[in-house]
């Protein structure tokens, strides 16, 4: 497949204007400011793009939700705040290709009438901070940003906000709440962003691959994009693989890539030879795990629903053999517990109990029951919680205990680990 | 307290939103920039007077996220190590293990001559090329223990 979001990764000086319009970059915002933003919308419906950031909601569709009056001010924010362990496309892109994500959301911000954009990105992000900065200045000089863009009579300001340590902010109406300098607490949905979002205006919130996606389609058009990959999630998709491969990194491949192609064909197979994989999380922590009998599954959004997993970020993280499960159950609800934002009752207080009673089990102080006592607690957070990063939590947990209940029973009766 | 250059950088932060308090964030920022790496009440009290909102709220956001030190100064050279899961798979305990080992100081704690501060954080996003850890603004990647004891040759 040619690659599209990663075509200038690893290419010199590939964050540079003149490198990027070398490399054909700014035709696709040329071409959509010739269309009308209703035909704008409807090409990416067309084209079955889905949302990168882990929900996987029809992108066309997203922007189709923005009331037309042109009175009323609108708002894209771009989201970059990458905290799903086991991610780093979106660092990827805005490191190495900056304009194409500028180039995306100018685009998107003529489609849905947007004047000021805002990028929402991780604090701890200081280089691509810098080199965003510096492209965004960039493109102002060379008029793709500010007033009558390319002489269309389009306007669009965009500026930089920087998170500064909460996963929280990636949840999208959290990320409102931190750009208008709160707290960042989900907000209550209805009413959805794209009637009342920042500012209670118009909002429209999208994850950095997403916006990537959103100038070859304009250029290469609907069609071209439906037909990469997987038919219901169409696409080109970033993998980003990390944990037991030969070859960690990421991964641009065509949407529905299964898994074992990816870890044995494309990462090189197994980081030790001789050792045997053992589990596979698809999308980052929140999903649940795979084992070995599911290394055929197609990593798209679809197929992932229906092993109970998801694409989610799009991250896989491989583990061999020698991975203690009760471990990195661990880790990953320690990580759900600290980044608990303190709304409601049952995340926040149910989360570091789960990290409590696992860090018992791990370091040989289980007692008899806590699997079970897991069990409940995870059926009392289930379902409950006001925002999904407390059941994401939940879901994560039940992936490790329901496939490694032994390991866990092992520590708990023999206080040490089956595998290290 | 803010420095002339720092008003003047708060100034350009402004104009880019359409209220003040939007701006706390990168107030907050500014301040701990300033005031050697954390903030203190009367950074607050002051980010409260020239954003126009309550001190109490400025307190709220600077509480909440993880990046702000409220109060709690850190070493010249703030190493923060990621123990998240891929860092993990990848030896990260040994990497904590050798950096409290080098510097004699134990996770969080700061070296006599406030010259390093450790620390553990969760994913940092840069899994693949793990593990990783974050010195003050920068990344450092794929590391071992030569790495480790060549950088921190290198910083003086
Ligand atoms: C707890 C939580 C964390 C999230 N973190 C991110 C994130 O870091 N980046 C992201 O793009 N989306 C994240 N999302 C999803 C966003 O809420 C939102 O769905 C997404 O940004 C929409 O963009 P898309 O349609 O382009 O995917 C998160 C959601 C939740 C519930
Ligand atoms: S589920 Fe957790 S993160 Fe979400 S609102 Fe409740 S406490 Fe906050
Ligand atoms: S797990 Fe360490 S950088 Fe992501």
């Amino acid at each position: 497949m040619e690659k599209v979001l990663l075509k200038n990764y690893g290419k010199p000086d590939s964050h540079k204007i003149e490198n990027y319009i070398l490399s054909g970059g700014y035709k696709g915002l040329e071409a959509a400011v010739k269309l009308k933003p209703d035909s704008l919308i409807q090409l990416i419906k067309d084209s079955g793009l889905r949302g990168r950031g882990g929900a996987g909601f029809s992108t066309g569709l997203k922007w189709s939700f923005i009331p037309k009056d042109p009175t009323i001010p609108k708002f894209l924010c771009c989201n970059a705040d990458e905290g799903e362990p086991g991610t780093f496309k979106d660092r990827g892109i805005i490191d190495h290709d900056p304009h194409l994500l500028i180039e995306g959301m100018i685009i998107t911000s003529y489609a849905i009438g947007a004047s000021n954009a805002y990028i929402y990105i991780r604090g701890e992000f200081v280089f691509g901070t810098n080199r965003l900065q510096v492209a965004i200045d960039e493109a102002y000089a060379k008029g793709y940003l500010g007033k009558n863009i390319m002489g269309s009579g389009f306007n669009l300001d965009m500026y930089i906000h920087r998170g500064f340590g909460a996963y929280i902010c990636g949840e999208e109406t959290a990320l409102l709440e931190s750009i208008e300098g709160y707290r960042a607490q989900p907000r209550k949905k209805p009413p959805f962003p794209a009637l009342a979002g920042l500012y209670a205006k118009p909002t429209v919130i999208n994850n950095v691959e997403t916006l990537s996606c959103i100038p070859s389609i304009v250029e290469k058009g609907a069609e071209w994009f439906s037909k990469i990959g997987a038919p219901k999630s169409p696409g080109p998709k970033i993998y980003c693989v990390s944990g037991h491969v030969k070859k960690p990194g990421l991964y641009e491949l065509p949407m529905g890539t299964t898994v074992r192609d990816l870890i044995f064909n494309h990462c090189g197979g197994m980081l030790h030879e001789g050792r045997a994989l053992k589990a596979v999380i698809p999308g980052g922590v929140s999903a649940p795990l795979l084992t070995p009998k599911d290394l055929d599954t197609p990593l798209d959004f679809d197929s992932l629903a229906a092993k109970g997993s998801m694409l989610g970020s799009g991250a896989v993280i491989v583990m061999d053999q020698t991975t203690c499960m009760v471990k990195s159950a661990h880790i990953v609800t320690r990580f759900f517990s600290h980044e608990s934002c303190g709304k409601c009752t049952p995340c926040r207080d149910g989360t570091p109990w789960l990290t409590r009673v696992l860090g018992r089990i791990e370091h040989g102080e289980g007692k008899p029951g806590d699997v079970e006592l897991l069990e409940s607690l995870c059926t009392n957070i289930f379902g409950r919680t006001f925002c999904p990063l407390g059941d994401g939590a939940v879901m994560a947990l039940r992936g490790f205990v329901k496939n490694f209940r032994d390991e866990f029973q092992f520590h708990i009766d023999y206080k040490r680990c089956m595998v290290s | 307290m803010f420095s002339e250059n720092a008003r003047k950088e708060l100034e350009a932060i402004l104009k880019k939103y359409p209220n003040k308090r939007s701006a706390v964030m990168d107030a907050l920022r500014v301040a701990q920039n300033e005031g050697a790496g954390h903030i203190t009440k009367a950074d607050m009290e002051e980010i409260s007077r020239v954003l126009e909102m309550p001190a109490n709220e400025v307190h709220a956001a600077a509480t909440f996220y993880t990046m702000y030190r409220v109060n709690k100064p850190v070493g010249k050279y703030h190493i923060q190590v990621c123990a998240n899961i891929s860092c993990s798979l990848m030896g990260a305990d040994h990497i904590i293990k050798h950096m409290e080992n080098v510097l004699r100081i134990k996770t969080g704690e700061t070296t006599p001559d406030s010259k390093y501060t450790l620390s553990t954080v969760e994913c940092l996003g840069s899994c693949g090329t793990a593990p990783m850890m974050q010195v003050n603004d920068d990344y450092y990647e794929n590391l071992d223990e030569k790495k480790i004891d060549e950088l921190l040759g290198r910083l003086k």
